[in-house]
């Protein structure tokens, strides 16, 4: 009975990878086409951001059980570092790909090192006040940076706080200017780099998940008190899941600014954390392969709306609504449940 | 629990999405492109533009399509040259305007007006650069759009030039340093205090021109306060702080909407200085609830008056007023110029029909544009440098009895 279990789990994991693997190479096929809507192909990166986002998020939701209003936080901390470092090691890594490998390895330190510091009183919290306190923390983030000035001459980086007053040698430029953002980002995000994201993501997870530390951090989420009462350290596994997260999530952020030409602060807040909720939910609460197919869906959602124009926005808030309500219909998760999941449509 | 916490949340999301949606949706919902009137001549030339059509920014987007649908009308019954106009929106976000702008380029657009704001425009400049595509936006007023010009703070170049960009609007920084000049000029003020909204790009870029400008001309600047989009709606404590250091000029780079909200808190708290506005203050007249006897005595910089005597400017409000019900503000008499400049370019380059590429357009538009003098109803004589900002001499302007009169 125990083994059974443990295979269907396995199984679900491994058609979550192979679902990855064959979409990737199905839109890398045709993506090379004339045929393939430009709008598209140029959502590929956001797309595997979104999706990177999404599962991060539902780690923390779905798994640890935490609900987090602030998770755009550590895309921002991530997506700033990430395309800062980016841009300082211009001359010093002329390679696009180790560069951006990089850039994601720092912007995961560093959302990771963000959100160790957060859980430290975060994680002393449970439900609604957690929620508040990431909201919060969101909104800091966001003031933070949009008050931190950085250029970059021979000398290396220059910050300044709250004045945009920084004296730069000969040849040297701003990276970031508070407010303004970082406008010069020369993209080098690639469709290949977010599928492997996905890939490492999905490993990561689906890893922590099913070991001993994912069992803790999900008994934590079923029982705190008997959890606690058979001996599991709650800080310490409810960390674990918090950071990693945030780390995955600073990754995303790396990988979504250094496929944007322009990132400003303002554009990680409180909207974009309900968004990635959203796909969350809409995904389904700790299914790792929910969360890829909702994140990719209602990414491209509004985009494909663009036909009925002035309408758009409301067409979407009721497609949305309708699948909300249709996933949570009891009869239709009966039949879903039947089906083997991973031979799910891909559209919406 | 949990699930139904962050159902909840998700529900209020839709909510948002409704609400905003309606706001967009109310303002202007009038046909949208008409390019009927002879249809049976050539194919028309495809010219897409972006803006916030929807969201916090929609004002500047609808009013910017707007100008330039009516333009596209006047010069489609013309016959001759057709233009086929195509706005998308892309709710004042960078990564929206860029995948606006894919969908444009997959409907095949030759020429491209631009994003409205500055912050998408400065993404899909980049865009439009690397494709070849002819832009010219109304209003994306940043340096960053342009590329090349050297920031203000710093004097480096930090972005290079993006070669088939061009702006109708002035480019901060000479909005900032044109005010200074004026104010110390006409000797409006000794004691300056200035407000400005430091999570926008456009009032931070005038002030960061401005300050420096200032400082050479020995201004004196005895207060500067800021504010956020979240902390808008209160600025006693920046009225107090001018109040308090004695200013008797307050210079507000920022949008009317803010503007108007100041002027209402500071007559409650019973301070009068001497006011100050750049372009974004155009439109304070009409924002519903504001007492226009507050704005009395206003002084701004602006291109664009929609009381003006001049006859093309009636004729355009008068079209505007008509079909949309409401005065046509800077943004969509920039909108209307841009169609206008481009007809004019294209008619002088010889182009007669819409079989040239995208490209071969551009190259012809940039060759005409930085040699031609165009007069409109943003400014007489304006020309394009190589560097893609326009020159054109800003009007200093006062409000009188609720209508505005020229300074000069």
């Amino acid at each position: 009975m125990n083994r059974l279990k443990l295979d269907r789990s396995l199984r679900r994991d491994y058609l979550t990878y192979a679902f990855v693997i064959v979409a990737y190479v199905i839109l890398q096929v045709f993506s090379g086409t004339k045929g393939f809507s430009p709008t598209l192909r140029g959502q590929l990166v956001p797309i595997c951001a979104y999706v990177v986002m999404a599962m991060s998020l539902n780690l923390t939701v779905g798994i640890l059980g935490e609900l987090s209003l602030g998770h755009a936080g550590f895309m921002s901390v991530g997506a700033f570092s990430g395309a800062i470092a980016a841009a300082a090691l211009q001359n010093a890594v002329p390679s696009p790909g180790l560069r951006l490998a990089i850039a994601l390895v720092i912007g995961a330190i560093f959302a990771g090192i963000v959100g160790t510091v957060i859980s430290v009183p975060v994680l002393r919290l449970n439900g609604d006040y957690l929620a508040i306190v990431t909201l919060a923390f969101g909104q800091i983030i966001k003031s933070l940076i949009e008050n931190l000035y950085v250029g970059v001459d021979a000398a290396g980086l220059h910050f300044s706080f709250l004045k945009p007053h920084i004296t730069l040698a000969q040849g040297g430029r701003m990276i970031l200017n508070g407010p303004m953002g970082i406008p010069n980002i020369g993209k080098i995000s690639t469709f290949l780099a977010g599928f492997i994201l996905i890939m490492l993501t999905l490993f990561i997870i689906f890893n922590l998940v099913r070991s001993r530390a994912g069992r803790a951090i999900m008994a934590l989420r079923d029982n705190r008190i008997a959890a606690e009462s058979v001996g599991i350290n709650v800080t310490k596994y409810k960390m674990m899941a918090f950071v990693t997260s945030a780390a995955l999530a600073g990754a995303a952020g790396a990988l979504f600014a250094l496929g944007q030409n322009t990132i400003v602060a303002a554009k990680f807040d409180f909207n974009t954390s309900i968004l990635i909720l959203v796909f969350v939910v809409l995904g389904g609460l700790g299914n790792m392969f929910g969360s890829i197919i909702a994140a990719a869906a209602l990414t491209i959602l509004p985009e494909a709306l663009r036909g009925f124009a002035d309408y758009r926005m409301l067409i979407y808030a009721v497609v949305l609504i309708l699948v909300m309500l249709g996933t949570n219909s009891p009869q239709l998760k009966g039949l879903l449940k039947k089906l083997v999941p991973g031979k799910k449509g891909e559209e919406v | 629990m949990k699930k139904s916490v962050a159902l909840l949340l998700a529900a209020a999301l839709c909510l948002c999405l409704f609400v905003g949606c309606s706001g967009g949706g109310n303002s202007n919902t009038p046909a949208t492109q008409a390019p009927d009137n002879g249809a049976a001549a050539a194919a028309p030339i495809k010219i897409g533009g972006i803006g916030p059509l929807t969201g916090g920014a929609a004002i500047y987007g609808t009013a910017a399509k707007n100008g330039a649908t009516i333009a596209v009308e006047e010069i489609n019954a013309l016959g001759g040259l057709q233009f086929d106009l195509r706005y998308e929106d892309d709710a004042h976000d960078a990564e929206k305007s860029v995948n606006a702008y894919n969908t444009l380029k997959g409907w095949g657009m030759q020429i491209f007006l631009g994003s409205v704001t500055s912050t998408p425009c400065v993404a899909t400049s980049v865009e439009a650069n690397n494709d070849h595509i002819f832009l010219l936006t109304p209003s994306a007023s940043s340096t960053d759009v342009l590329g090349g010009i050297a920031n203000p703070l710093t004097g480096t170049v930090d972005i290079p030039r993006k070669d088939t960009v061009f702006q109708m609007c002035f480019v901060d920084p000479n909005q900032g340093s044109a005010s200074a000049q004026y104010i110390a000029d006409q000797k409006l003020g000794t004691k300056i205090a200035v407000i400005y909204k430091n999570d926008d790009v456009y009032s931070t870029g005038v002030y960061n021109s401005f300050a420096p400008k200032a400082q050479e001309l020995g201004l004196d600047i005895v207060s500067t306060t800021t504010f956020t989009e979240d902390t808008k709606t209160d600025f006693s404590v920046q009225l107090n702080d001018a109040k308090s250091n004695g200013a008797d000029l307050v210079f507000l780079p920022m949008y009317y909407d803010a503007a108007a909200l100041i002027l209402t808190q500071a007559n409650a708290m019973g301070y009068a200085p001497k006011w100050f506005g750049i372009d974004g203050m155009d439109g304070i007249l009409s924002v519903d609830g504001f007492n226009t006897a507050l704005a009395e005595g206003v002084m701004l910089l602006t291109p664009f008056s929609a009381d003006s005597s001049d006859a093309k400017t009636q004729s355009f409000v008068a079209k505007y007023q008509a079909a949309y019900g409401e005065v046509p503000n800077q943004f969509a008499a920039d909108g209307y110029d841009c169609v206008y400049a481009i007809y004019n370019a294209l008619t002088k380059a010889g182009v007669k029909d819409s079989s040239l590429s995208a490209s071969e357009l551009c190259d012809k538009l940039i060759a005409q544009f930085t040699t031609m003098t165009y007069d409109g109803i943003t400014g007489t004589g304006m020309t394009w440098g190589a560097d893609g900002a326009v020159t054109k001499s800003p009007k200093g302007m006062f409000i009188q009895n609720g209508v505005y009169v020229g300074m000069d």
